[in-house]
């Protein structure tokens, strides 16, 4: 999944009660989209409907039962009132939430009641906390604009829902307006094109317009997990499949920094249940397809899907990548997967393991064993398959092919399960960090590989929390005389000053190799 | 055929020019030096060399090429291919190891320098062309590649400078098991063998992963901070990915130049003939297929000959003595076959004449021996004249261009019959009855092996002989392979039903006359 969209009940409310609210949602989208229609030709219906490539496919399988709704939303009347101001829905809705002065000045009033997709939680969010300056820093590896940033697509999904690929900002205070006019729901990152793609329709031909170069991406998600994990399911997660997550973290961090030699590498928690990360070396950026495909294909290990059975089939002895991974996997495999999720506890769920083993008589009295002491726990269960196989149950035991088979299941149910398609291709777009996920309001924040294990993704500020937070700053006693960010009153602050790190130690790699500029960069560079 | 002296154009220029450029007019370049055996051909060739080499040397290299793409298309191992290919590389482009007493060394190596860059002209000029050309130089070049000696073959891909970097003994110690693990991964075939030993034999180089991007994606090297330890039997896939890789670009600016090229007439002529001559694979059969001290002769063809003749032409022999007559294709498809088992010019057109024996001498003369005579190469325009005609048609060409229609005899029975008359002609013409034989036509048919039809029927009839030529060692395994040529199918046969003689070569021509008639008889 490139980008971890809220289920449908989530994003347009269709209940009674906050029928208000969506009421001033869909005005303030309708508008935004309106003015959005008149200014820039770029947003078509066609648009919404038939996304352009495949960044959005996945997405739109959602989208499409969504947009159903939102026609529904649109009543005739609504957009053919002849002045259809913003104010009365507002109104209507500040009046329900009964505490709210004319002007939502003060985000602590914004309470955490609201709903983090309200556009009042979200401008005040991108206004006062989304570190745009970092974010430019990033993506144009130069305090001073280039082309990095300048030609680099952005796309943003409107509340409506309309999706707006093809933006383009010279610097970051022009993508920053425009977040705050169209209040996106989120907005994604492209790759930076050869020529700016607000200007693509004006080449002769359209093949002309190419990527050049994008940060190298992987997606996990953990939906992806749903055969193997037994504590949650689909978007919900819980720290104990976040496991999974930590496992697959580590496993592909180790392979991009000791075996690709990628220094530049942010992992980031995708609002609900994913991680995505970015491989930011210049190297990485300017990979063509046929290469992001290698690394992609040399990382991937599980193929095939529901259907086809056993999903890892190494060749032995393993490549060295893959003893490696076996090695950091072992331990999270007894613990995370065998202890916590349990996986085979139930017969049938043992029936699943069984497949995956080589010799049918052994199954046999695996099968025999089980069935006469239901509810044996899957630790036992796998220390069976070997003490079983020592007595002898099976005559034609290969104690080499079990050992392999072993190791292949436990592969399976650790190797991380790449999305690979976001990886393959150049031109794939990807949520930005940073970003607000609009179910559960949670801050998409970078994950500081060297304290993986401790983070807790329920634990990520939310954005509701976040606007409380800075109201509920207190300047301190001794003021050191600098003005005080509003992100460095809250718990995101440890977050950005993270992304703040990586920027640097990444604009100084660049920089060391560009040829030397002026000295203003040292100034620029203070933050 | 012209011959036309190099000196003859050179004061020709220099008189054109004007005397101030003269220093510009004749620009000596370096001699080139061929250190390695093999070569990238990266820098074209300066010298001057005869028209007739050009040709000849081109001419050469375009046989090798066509076998070896034959080879292809019939699916030869890589060992297989090598086997088959020795005999004619070391005749048409023999290429020695530094380390060979050979003294023609730089001569090999410009012959072989020269052709390449001449075929580059030749087939530069399509997408189609361009393709095949590097395809069969890529397959020459590996092969070349594969057979040469390890540390010359090292020594020249040093020279490529392609970033590569050899491993320490110490760095391949300290890494070994990582090593002998992407070794055994790696091989699919030597699994078995111990694995710390092959990593101490492999040599690996480091290289940019980048430059690598398919064994990467198959983890078939190591990789470690973004370099890709690549053991030496990798090497080979990546030196000639960059072979083709480079001759592709090359090949595209050549195409880019062609038209630029201020050429005078005598090359195009060669070139576009040359490029033809590529479009149709031929087999490569040149007239020294023809079996010295048989008498090849008009009047032979019906009483001796047509015995030996594969099925194709064994059905247009018999087509034309009932009807008189044969269309053109079929008399292209017989006149080459009769060409290349070396009957003469004068001999073919007596036979046409007297096979057509319904029309009248003005006819024949007005619409017929026109045709026999171009064929030949006896008229027609220069490069006909020079290539001596066309060569004769090999199964790959009778099976895919130029299908039978109606009232036509040409093409191949075993592709273009239908069961039932296959069948037909099998028993009543070949005389094959037996039962197994006919069957396993039908399977050949219906996988669409008709080659392997046609051998299945030669090796039938000629079973006896082949038993005997295999026993004696009269023949090598390599004389005995799948036919692919008809004209191989006549020698062959020929040359097994007259075993006899063949024991004692010397004497061979003056016995086999003698032995003749009484061999026919047994057939």
């Amino acid at each position: 999944m490139p980008h971890s969209v809220s289920t449908p009940s989530e994003t347009v409310p269709n209940a009674t009660e906050p029928e208000m609210d969506e009421a001033a949602a869909a005005t303030t989208a309708a508008e935004n989209a309106d003015s959005q229609q008149s200014e820039d030709a770029d947003i078509t219906m066609a648009d919404d409907e038939t996304p352009t490539t495949a960044a959005t496919e996945s997405d739109d399988k959602k989208t499409d039962t969504k947009e159903v709704k939102l026609e529904d939303l649109f009543p005739d009347e609504d957009s053919d009132d002849e002045f259809p101001s913003s104010s009365r829905p507002t109104q209507v809705k500040q009046e329900e939430m009964s505490s709210s002065p004319e002007f939502p000045s003060s985000p602590a009033e914004i309470g955490a009641s609201l709903k983090a997709s309200d556009p009042e939680v979200m401008r005040s969010f991108y206004q006062r906390l989304f570190p745009w300056r970092y974010l430019f820093q990033w993506l144009n590896h130069s305090p001073t604009p280039t082309n990095d940033f300048g030609h680099r697509e952005f796309a943003f999904t409107l509340q409506n829902d309309a999706y707006l690929r093809y933006q383009s900002f010279p610097t970051s205070d022009l993508l920053r307006k425009d977040v705050l006019r169209l209040m996106p729901s989120r907005f994604e990152i492209g790759p930076v094109y050869n020529t700016n793609p607000r200007d693509r329709k004006t080449l002769r031909n359209l093949t002309s317009f190419k990527p050049l170069s994008k940060e190298l991406c992987f997606d996990i998600d953990l939906t992806d997990y749903d055969d193997i994990r037994t504590c949650c399911d689909k978007a919900n997660i819980c720290n104990k499949c976040w496991q999974f997550m930590t496992m697959a973290i580590k496993t592909i961090d180790v392979a991009l920094r000791d075996d690709f030699g990628f220094k530049h590498i942010m992992w980031v928690y995708s609002g609900r249940r994913g991680a995505h990360a970015w491989v930011c070396d210049k190297k990485a950026r300017t990979m063509d397809d046929q290469k992001r495909r290698a690394i992609a294909g040399y990382l991937e290990v599980i193929r095939g899907g529901a259907q086809s059975g056993k999903k890892v089939n190494l060749r032995r002895p393993l490549h060295p990548h893959l003893s490696r991974s076996l090695d950091i996997l072992k331990t999270h495999f007894q613990e995370d997967v065998l202890e916590e999720q349990d996986p085979w506890r139930s017969p049938e769920q043992a029936e699943k393991l069984l497949q995956l083993l080589p010799d049918r008589q052994l199954n046999e009295s695996l099968r025999k064993k089980w069935d006469s002491s239901p509810g044996r726990s899957s630790l036992s269960k796998w220390a069976d398959i070997d003490a079983v196989g020592k007595t002898g149950a099976s005559k034609s035991l290969d104690a080499r092919a079990l050992l392999e088979a072993k190791q292949d299941i436990v592969l399976e149910y650790t190797y991380p399960r790449l999305d690979i398609e976001v990886s393959k291709k150049l031109n794939h777009l990807l949520k930005s960090p940073f970003v607000v996920h609009p179910g559960t309001g949670r801050v998409c924040v970078p994950i500081d590989t060297r304290s993986l294990e401790d983070f807790d993704p329920l634990g990520v500020p939310t954005v509701q929390s976040l606007l409380q937070e800075i109201d509920a700053w207190k300047e301190p006693e001794e003021n050191s005389g600098k003005p005080v960010q509003d992100w460095e009153k809250t718990s995101l602050k440890p977050y950005i000053n993270y992304f703040r790190a990586f920027v640097l130690t990444l604009m100084k790699d660049e920089r060391d190799v560009k040829v030397k500029r002026e000295r203003d960069d040292a100034e620029a560079l203070e933050f | 055929m012209i011959r036309q002296d190099f000196n003859r154009i050179d004061p020709k220029r220099r008189n054109v020019l004007d005397h101030r450029k003269k220093q510009f007019a004749d620009p000596a370049y370096k001699e080139t030096q061929y250190p390695h055996r093999l070569n990238f051909y990266a820098t074209p060739p300066t010298a001057d060399i005869t028209l007739e080499q050009f040709e000849q040397w081109a001419i050469d290299r375009l046989r090798v090429l066509a076998e070896l793409e034959a080879c292809s298309f019939r699916n030869k191992s890589p060992a297989e291919t090598v086997a088959h290919m020795k005999p004619l590389l070391d005749k048409y482009l023999p290429l020695d190891s530094n380390s060979s007493p050979s003294t023609q060394l730089p001569l090999q190596r410009q012959k072989d320098h020269y052709s390449h860059f001449i075929l580059r002209l030749a087939f530069a000029s399509t997408e189609d062309l361009r393709r095949r050309f590097t395809r069969v130089e890529t397959m020459l070049f590996r092969l070349r590649f594969q057979g040469d000696d390890t540390r010359e073959r090292a020594a020249f891909v040093q020279t490529l400078s392609l970033d590569w970097e050899a491993v320490s003994d110490e760095e391949r110690r300290e890494l070994s098991s990582e090593l002998a693990a992407t070794a055994a991964a790696a091989n699919f075939a030597g699994a078995k063998k111990n694995n710390a030993q092959a990593v101490e034999e492999e040599t690996w180089c480091k290289v940019d992963w980048m430059r690598a991007p398919d064994l990467v994606e198959q983890r078939r090297v190591f990789l470690r901070g973004g370099k890709a330890y690549v053991p030496a039997r990798e090497q080979q896939s990546m030196v000639v990915a960059e072979f083709t890789s480079r001759l592709e670009r090359a090949l595209e600016l050549t195409a880019r130049a062609l038209p630029r090229l201020d050429e005078d007439d005598r090359l195009t002529p060669i070139l576009n003939h040359l490029s033809k001559n590529f479009i149709t694979p031929d087999a490569g059969y040149s007239s020294s297929s023809s079996i010295d001290g048989a008498e090849i002769t008009a009047r032979n063809i019906d009483t001796t000959l047509s015995a030996h003749f594969p099925a194709c032409m064994s059905h247009l022999h018999r087509s034309l003595r009932r009807d008189a007559h044969l269309k053109h294709y079929g008399r292209l498809q017989y006149t080459l076959f009769l060409k290349g088992i070396g009957l003469s010019l004068d001999e073919c057109l007596l036979f046409w004449r007297q096979s057509f024996h319904k029309i009248t001498e003005d006819t024949f003369n007005k619409e017929y021996r026109y045709n026999v005579r171009h064929a030949y190469g006896d008229v027609g325009g220069d490069s006909n004249r020079r290539g001596g005609g066309y060569s004769p048609y090999s199964c790959q060409k009778i099976l895919t261009e130029h299908p039978p229609g109606p009232g036509e005899a040409h093409g191949c029975p075993y592709r273009h019959f239908n069961l039932e008359n296959l069948t037909g002609l099998l028993q009543g013409g070949m005389g094959v009855s037996d039962r197994g034989v006919l069957q396993g036509v039908k399977e050949d048919k219906e996988n669409q092996k008709f080659h392997m039809a046609c051998n299945r029927v030669f090796e039938h009839v000629h079973k006896v002989e082949i038993k005997r030529a295999r026993d004696d060692g009269i023949m090598s395994a390599s004389q005995l392979e799948t036919i692919v040529h008809p004209n191989e199918y006549f020698k062959r046969s020929y040359l097994l039903k007259n075993l006899n003689s063949k024991t004692a070569p010397q004497s061979q021509s003056s016995q086999k006359k003698e032995e003749h008639d009484v061999k026919m008889e047994d057939v």
